[in-house]
């Protein structure tokens, strides 16, 4: 099941750059540990030591915050687009 | 309507349906027009709710200077209570943020001290955290993390909807402070449990994200996600092409958050009428088109429009 990833400039570093990296996985916990396979380290970035996502993390799944979705369960479907961004403030 | 004064006019907005961008008799778009507050926007009700505690409180003074970090509105909400009251503001804003922001928060008597583009409202908050620190008797009332902020919408918004709209099922806002959301959000689970608390956030350009480290990362004491059941990310260019069906086959005439809304709203209404349900989905026009005609969002291509919307602070 392949899904495109957009990378946000913070997590560059891990990709090569690459804005946009495609990837696999049922629910979002295998995909971030198939582009960990891929993207060593980029997994410790998005989930804390005690296995939930970090707090100034955001995951979307086509638009939707995957925390209103099951968050590292939500499942993912061939062509979803997962769009990860660090937490700013709005207002 | 006769009021003692402007302030005193705060809220009691109409709610009016949307009959052409509605999918069906049964699934029914509702507009909540918070740009006829008295300074265009939603952020009335917040600034209103905050000082009148700070005062409650005995935390503000005659004389006394407000500090507050925005990327607007609030500023302006700020800045026509403040001189009602007689109030010195102070307004810590992005420096990109469009140009009648500034001018009308000038207008209204603010003095407005710049923070970087990069990092957005994270580093306007950042920079009015420094500011209160060296100025120890100035009152920032930091709508991020102050209670009156949810509450002007507990006590007025929510009521408000609610009494307009028995009826309603599903509830839209945007989320910037989460303000509006948890305010209204908790008065609709005492009242109406069964109403979907909806919220739709902008995704900006890349400039607005640009943290040196995860750890600087931002969520607003208010907020509370055990209030919602779905948050949405709008990127800029579906948030502009709903503002201009709004304007076009409705006549609202809103700004670009609004746009943004009514996307996750319209998502909404989708999916009830794929499930086959009655629905009606109430949403906040946060403020109208007018402080946005210079950055080009109604005019030109939708991919000139979201260009030049790149960087900038739109909702």
């Amino acid at each position: 099941m392949a899904v495109q990833v957009r990378i946000p400039t913070i997590l560059r570093s891990y990709t090569g750059g690459e804005k946009a990296v495609s990837g696999s996985g049922g629910t979002l916990a295998e995909l971030i540990d198939d582009l960990d396979g891929r993207y060593e380290g980029i997994k410790a970035r998005l989930v804390t030591d005690d296995g939930s996502l970090h707090r100034f993390v955001n995951v979307y799944v086509n638009d939707e915050d995957v925390r209103f979705l099951g968050s590292l369960s939500a499942p993912l479907a061939d062509g979803d687009d997962v769009t990860i961004l660090p937490a700013v403030a709005g207002g | 309507m006769r009021f003692d004064s402007l302030v005193d006019s705060v809220g009691h907005t109409p709610l009016v349906g949307l009959p052409r961008l509605s999918p069906s008799p049964d699934v029914r778009l509702w507009a909540k027009l918070e740009d006829r507050n008295p300074t265009g926007s939603v952020k009335d009700r917040a600034a209103l709710w905050m000082i009148a505690d700070a005062e409650k409180r005995g935390r503000l003074h005659p004389g006394a200077t407000v500090l507050e970090p925005t990327s607007g509105n609030t500023g302006i909400s700020l800045a026509m209570v403040c001189l009602q009251r007689g109030y010195r503001l102070v307004c810590v804003m992005p420096e990109n943020t469009s140009v009648e922001r500034r001018q009308l928060l000038r207008m209204w008597g603010a003095e407005v001290i710049f923070s970087p583009a990069a990092g957005g409202s994270n580093e306007a908050v950042a920079v009015a955290k420094r500011i209160a620190a060296d100025n120890p008797d100035w009152v920032m009332l930091y709508q991020y993390g102050n209670p009156a902020n949810a509450q002007a919408h507990f006590d007025s918004t929510g009521p408000e909807l609610l009494a307009d709209l028995p009826t309603m099922t599903h509830f839209v806002a945007g989320l910037g402070t989460s303000g509006t959301l948890m305010g209204v959000g908790r008065y609709l689970r005492e009242h109406a449990p069964d109403v979907r608390i909806v919220a739709a956030e902008p995704r900006y350009g890349e400039l607005v994200y640009g943290l040196r480290n995860i750890d600087e990362g931002f969520v607003p004491e208010l907020y509370d996600p055990a209030i919602l059941d779905a948050r949405f990310s709008v990127g800029p260019r579906d948030a502009l092409a709903r503002t201009r069906e709004l304007v076009e086959l409705e006549g609202v005439f809103a700004g670009i958050s609004t746009g943004a809304i009514l996307h996750a709203a319209l998502a909404q209404a989708e999916r009830a009428v794929a499930a086959g349900i009655r629905a009606d989905i109430a949403f906040i026009v946060c403020d109208g088109g007018w402080k946005y005609l210079s950055t080009g969002a109604y005019s030109g291509t939708l991919d000139e429009a979201a260009r030049a919307l790149e960087g900038q602070l739109w909702a």
